[in-house]
């Protein structure tokens, strides 16, 4: 007995690591006078990279061969906690080391941003350290139970940051739209996992896989009204997670409201969440559904391709704008799952941790350029930037040629193996859809870089922003993202092999 | 091993870096420092390699890097490195550090100084990249990485707008010839499966047989086409009759390029490509034959203008353009080791000429007109013997390099029997007459006679400094002795198991048969008709343009046509100017008008984007602000998806 708690405990101790750590940063920060908040920022870091050490430590490995638990068979690779609740495998494990990297990059470059705004406190640190671990805990989770769990300490964690400016009205507003949005898609998503378990009387993923078999859903002609109705309120929660079309709609209000900071936390980590969790439920849980979930996935990515491109093209504000380019990746996301092939998966786990990162470096970029009592969040505020900040425009560039899926930048490897993937399921149609709207995108983008190379600062701008210093870390942390970009496009063969490979174990 | 094959290329390339980004902050004296040490690295490995590979007799071949896997087929970076690879290698990085260490001198007072360095270092490392590639992307890699290095710096004065004609029409051109090699690859991609050379060449004979029809009712010989397709982009490469036209004009930029790119290592990249792809061409004649013929005409008519040529520079620029003939005619006969010895012996002796005209030029204030030279004898005495050494070299006077190669292509062009041959033999063999004429006319009028320059010019007359001479003594001396080689080279077994020749083409092993060591073989030299028509058009030159200069004026006032044409190089230039420059021109204003200002502009484009634009107005209002219009969408997301499943799936 005793031996299978300490196996379960050494499963998950990079979650009961950073619980602890998060917990330590709270209470420690309570006797830390102003000035010495830099040690909870330290303390949070280290929190993050010890954790994801102990992920990195521990991965593949799988030492208690005697637990009953543990898979024997050879080419299965996965231990089991907790009464089969969590899950340890490759995807996960590769999914929370990517979660904590940039974790800790965003760490970096919001330090001088939430200085400049007294946000510098043990309270963004804990609530951050408590987001990452409800993601932590999502990616792992195998049962529905503790996917929602883990949901919803990620989602109230992120309530409170948007709102973590009490007296800024947009900001508020942002958070209200956001709980109760948020609170309405985590009651669909919960009634479907309702009917799911009422019919199949299983909780935990591989029970219900079962279940779906043997209820023929696979055969042709089939028909399961049960299990339609809860898959339908299912892909509702999943879509507000993803933040796909028609569900997408807090998406530009709350990243607008929000401090940049925090709209960099939801616009990057979260989404591999996401994705850990549609590939846990969708395609781990409910695969033998895969030709009913496949043709909303495929209205879903329709529409957010249209409408994530289409409006992004109408924003001044940068910050709007790139909510909507959000809106439109995340199509590319449902487009890669639905063509429901290890390819498409793999093209999307890769696609997903190439925009976390662009979208890092994207809003760090915001952040570098905002000063105290200035939000540079407009597109005008990009003007002449190649004049003010050479580099920095430079890698600018090559976040948004990434995004819009402009080679040699990733992006465009990245949007390639999507759409292979599209047409390999005998999907072209969506594909030459794909493409199209992506074109309609990379207007907007070209029209960031030639704001930022053509168009002159104005002079207030100028003078402006004399005497605003960015940290060097900042610096060297960009521009170590923007080339990452660049090299993985040249180069993208050792990240898409592990990608398919971390695929491929995970499916058996 | 592998990490030296590696360092090779990526030496050259880290001082490309260096001084090409950094050159500002590292100075003249770093950046040239970094280049040459980047080279100098990159050739004494490469020597390494040579022992390695050659003496030991090892061959490698392996993917370094996979690139991509796209439906099963990889797209590599790779090594193939044999005997061929081993002594390209050599030759390339040895002539490009010898350039290097020339352009010390050279380019002493150009603002570009750093620049330069980087350009030439990035132009070892293309050009390593495509000699030593083991696949047809990295080749095609290595060959358009080159086109663009020769671009650049064709274009280096780039204020002059001669140099950015020349460069724009090398630029041009050269996208003709890529043209057809683009799809001899495409080609081979798509018939063969795969990229990979020994792959490629293990399923020639299982495609024998195969006819594509491209044009219908015409049916070709699968391989044939796939030859000629990839010998169009060695005639663009390589600079061969009609694609020739790009290589006199490249001369507008700096010597040292001249000696380097348009010289000794990237205009023999075409040959270098038909040998490494003999099995392909081994097997159509046709193939062979057109390689043969085309490098007929090249070697005879472009040696023909050399004669009329005033430039220092053009001089030697038509005689490569003659000797690449030469080369590609070998190719032709199936003598791959003769043409490829050829391209040895060429390499070192026409960078000798190229950089000790350089040298005339530095001292003649960048005066390029001969007729404005004479009597350098005497001010220049290292430049005058080397350059002596590399004429003699370059009109195969027995004993020097060019004799032994020359020789072996003209004998094994006589032993050919494939269609043309026989032109192809009297071609070559007058051309012999003609290279000795146009060299020794250049030598004469600059190192001898009276002296034709003004006071100022001649009063600063003086030999060039210590980094110029070291590298033309530098390459003298292979000029002399590489010829040697020949035993091994050519009728050796140096290229067994590279190149591959049918047995049915037997120019190669009749020329082994009558064959019977060095002095046998200059012994029969002296006394074949190459050697009289070589001292011939010596004698007719040193006569005409030394003793009597009247000969001269009677023969061009009597054949002034005869001038004229070859003053208008056959009319190839105006003609691509008119029809080819100006029709494009013509064509693409009116496509301008039609296509792009109407229908592109006019209705696609800003149609499209107003269309856009319009929706994107429209759509926006959705986002309202107000939290119940969100919450019902997603109530009307939620109904839209419960009708689907009940109503839609169903039937």
């Amino acid at each position: 007995m005793t031996e299978t708690i300490m196996s379960d405990i050494s499963r998950a101790l990079p979650e009961i690591f950073l619980l602890v750590a998060a917990f330590s940063v709270l209470l420690l920060d309570l006797f830390l006078s102003k000035s010495m908040k830099i040690v909870t920022f330290l303390l949070a870091q280290l929190s993050l990279l010890t954790t994801a050490w102990l992920v990195y430590n521990r991965m593949g490995v799988e030492s208690i061969a005697t637990s009953a638990t543990v898979n024997n068979v050879e080419s299965v690779q996965y231990a089991l906690a907790f009464s089969n609740m969590y899950i340890k495998d490759a995807l996960s494990d590769l999914l929370k080391i990517a979660m904590l990297l940039i974790g800790s990059a965003g760490f970096i470059y919001t330090r001088q941003y939430l200085r400049d705004r007294n946000m510098f406190s043990g309270e963004y640190y804990a609530l951050v350290l408590f987001a990452i671990l409800g993601m932590m805990i999502m990616v792992s989770a195998n049962s529905m139970l503790l996917i929602y769990l883990g949901l919803e300490l990620l989602s109230l964690s992120m309530y409170a940051l948007v709102a973590l400016q009490r007296n800024n009205g947009r900001a508020s507003e942002a958070a209200m739209k956001y709980f109760v949005l948020g609170a309405i898609a985590s009651g669909m998503l919960l009634y479907g996992m309702s009917i799911i378990y009422g019919l199949s009387g299983h909780l935990d993923l591989t029970g219900i896989a079962e279940y779906v078999k043997s209820s023929g859903m696979t055969k042709a002609g089939s028909f399961d009204l049960g299990l339609l109705l809860g898959l339908s309120f299912i892909l509702v929660g999943l879509g507000f997670k993803l933040g796909v079309a028609p569900f997408h709609m807090w998406i530009p209000d709350v990243y607008d409201g929000a401090p940049t900071a925090v709209t960099q936390l939801i616009g990057t980590i979260p989404k591999l969440a996401a994705f850990g969790m549609v590939f846990r439920l969708l395609v781990e849980g409910l695969g033998d559904m895969q030709t009913s979930w496949q043709q909303i996935l495929i209205l879903l990515a329709v529409l957010s391709l249209a409408i994530g491109n289409i409006i992004a093209i109408a924003q001044t504000n940068l910050k709007r704008m790139l909510a909507y380019s959000t809106i439109a990746h995340m199509g590319f996301v449902a487009m890669g799952i639905l063509a429901g092939s290890n390819m498409g998966y793999s093209a999307t786990l890769f696609y997903t941790i190439v925009y976390a990162l662009t979208a890092l470096g994207g809003f760090a970029v915001i952040m570098m350029l905002s000063r105290k009592g200035y939000e540079a969040d407009q597109l005008s505020d990009l003007k002449g930037l190649s004049q003010r900040h050479p580099w920095m425009a430079f890698m600018m560039m090559i976040i948004l040629f990434s995004m819009a899926g402009v080679p040699p930048t990733v992006g465009f490897y990245a949007k390639m193996m999507v759409i292979q993937s599209v047409v390999d399921a005998n999907l072209a149609w969506l594909a030459v859809y794909a493409v199209i709207l992506s074109v309609v995108g990379a207007y907007y983008y070209l029209r960031a870089i030639k704001i930022m190379y053509f168009d002159k600062a104005d002079t207030e701008t100028t003078q402006a922003e004399t005497g605003h210093k960015i940290g060097l870390d900042s610096h060297i942390l960009l521009s170590a993202n923007g080339l990452s970009l660049l090299a993985l496009g040249i180069m993208p063969g050792a990240l898409m092999a592990t990608c398919v490979a971390v695929i491929n174990v995970t499916m058996k | 091993m592998e990490n030296i094959y590696l360092a090779i290329p990526l030496s050259a390339l880290f001082g490309s870096i260096l001084a090409g980004l950094f050159g500002r902050q590292l100075g003249r004296m770093l950046s040239h420092t970094v280049t040459i040490l980047g080279v100098a690295l990159a050739c004494v490995l490469s020597l390494v390699v040579f022992n390695h590979i050659v003496l030991d007799g090892n061959t490698y071949n392996g993917a370094v890097y996979t690139w991509a896997v796209i439906e099963g087929i990889q797209f590599e970076i790779g090594f193939l490195i044999d005997n061929l690879t081993a002594m390209m290698m050599v030759v390339v990085t040895f002539v490009s550090l010898m350039v290097h260490i020339y352009t010390i001198a050279y380019m002493h007072d150009d603002p570009g100084y750093q620049r330069f360095f980087s350009y030439i270092s990035l132009f070892t490392f293309s050009m390593l990249m495509l000699v030593m590639s083991n696949n047809f992307l990295q080749l095609f890699f290595g060959w358009e990485a080159v086109g663009l290095v020769s671009y650049l710096l064709i274009g280096f004065w780039f204020k002059k707008d001669t140099a950015i004609f020349a460069n724009m029409k090398a630029f041009l051109v050269n996208r003709v010839g890529d043209f057809g090699f683009l799809l001899g690859i495409a080609a081979i991609y798509v018939h063969f499966g795969t990229l990979d050379y020994v792959e490629v060449f293990k399923q020639v004979p299982n495609l024998l047989d195969v006819t594509v029809t491209v044009i219908p009712g015409e049916e070709w010989s699968l391989m044939t086409l796939i030859a000629i397709l990839l010998f169009i982009g060695a005639m663009g490469k390589s600079a061969q009759v009609p694609l020739h036209v790009w290589l006199p004009d490249s001369m507008e930029g700096p010597t040292p390029i001249s000696a380097l790119i348009h010289a000794a290592t990237m205009v023999t990249a075409g040959i270098f490509m038909v040998s490494r792809m003999s099995p392909i061409f081994e097997v159509s004649d046709t193939a062979l034959s057109v390689v043969m013929i085309i490098g007929a005409i090249t070697a005879f008519f472009m040696g023909l203008i050399g004669i009329i040529q005033n430039d220092i520079k053009r001089v030697v620029a038509y005689s490569t353009l003659s000797q690449l003939g030469y080369m590609t005619v070998a190719l032709g006969a199936s003598a791959y080791s003769a043409g490829l010895f050829h391209l040895m012996t060429h390499a070192f002796f026409k960078a000798l000429l190229f950089l000790a005209a350089g040298s005339v030029i530095i001292a003649m204030h960048h005066e390029q007109d001969i007729r404005k030279m004479g009597g350098l004898k005497k001010y220049m005495p290292i430049t005058y013997w080397t350059s002596l050494i590399g004429s003699l070299a370059l009109i195969g006077f027995p004993g020097f390099a060019g004799f032994f190669s020359k020789d072996s292509i003209v004998e094994s062009v006589h032993a050919s029997n494939l269609a043309g041959a026989e032109f192809a033999y009297w071609m070559v063999l007058l051309g012999v007459f003609v290279t000795a004429f146009y060299s020794f006319r250049m030598f004469f009028l600059v190192f001898h006679g009276k002296e034709r320059m003004d006071e100022h010019t001649r009063s600063h007359l003086k030999e060039s400094p210590l980094t110029v001479t070291i590298p033309l003594i530098a390459l003298a001396i292979p000029s002399v002795i590489a010829g040697y080689f020949i035993d091994p080279i050519v009728v050796g077994d140096f290229f067994k198991g590279v190149v591959f020749v049918d047995p049915a083409h037997t120019a190669i092993a009749e020329l082994k048969e009558g064959y019977h060591g060095v002095f046998s073989f200059m012994l029969h030299g002296i006394m074949a008709p190459p050697f009289w028509l070589a001292m011939s058009g010596l004698g007719l030159a040193w006569y005409i343009y030394l003793k009597n200069d009247a000969l001269a004026h009677f023969a061009y006032n009597k054949f002034r046509w005869m001038h004229t044409i070859l003053d208008k190089k056959y009319g190839m230039d105006s003609f691509n100017q008119v029809v080819f420059a100006g029709g494009a021109i013509a064509l693409g204003k009116l496509l301008w008008r039609v296509g792009d200002r109407f229908l592109i502009d006019g209705l696609i484009v800003n149609g499209s984007a107003k269309a856009v634009g319009f929706f994107s107005g429209i759509l926006r209002r959705i986002q309202t602000g107000y939290m119940y219009h969100y919450a019902f969408s997603m109530i009307l997301g939620v109904l839209v998806i419960l009708t689907w499943f009940i109503f839609g799936s169903k039937g």
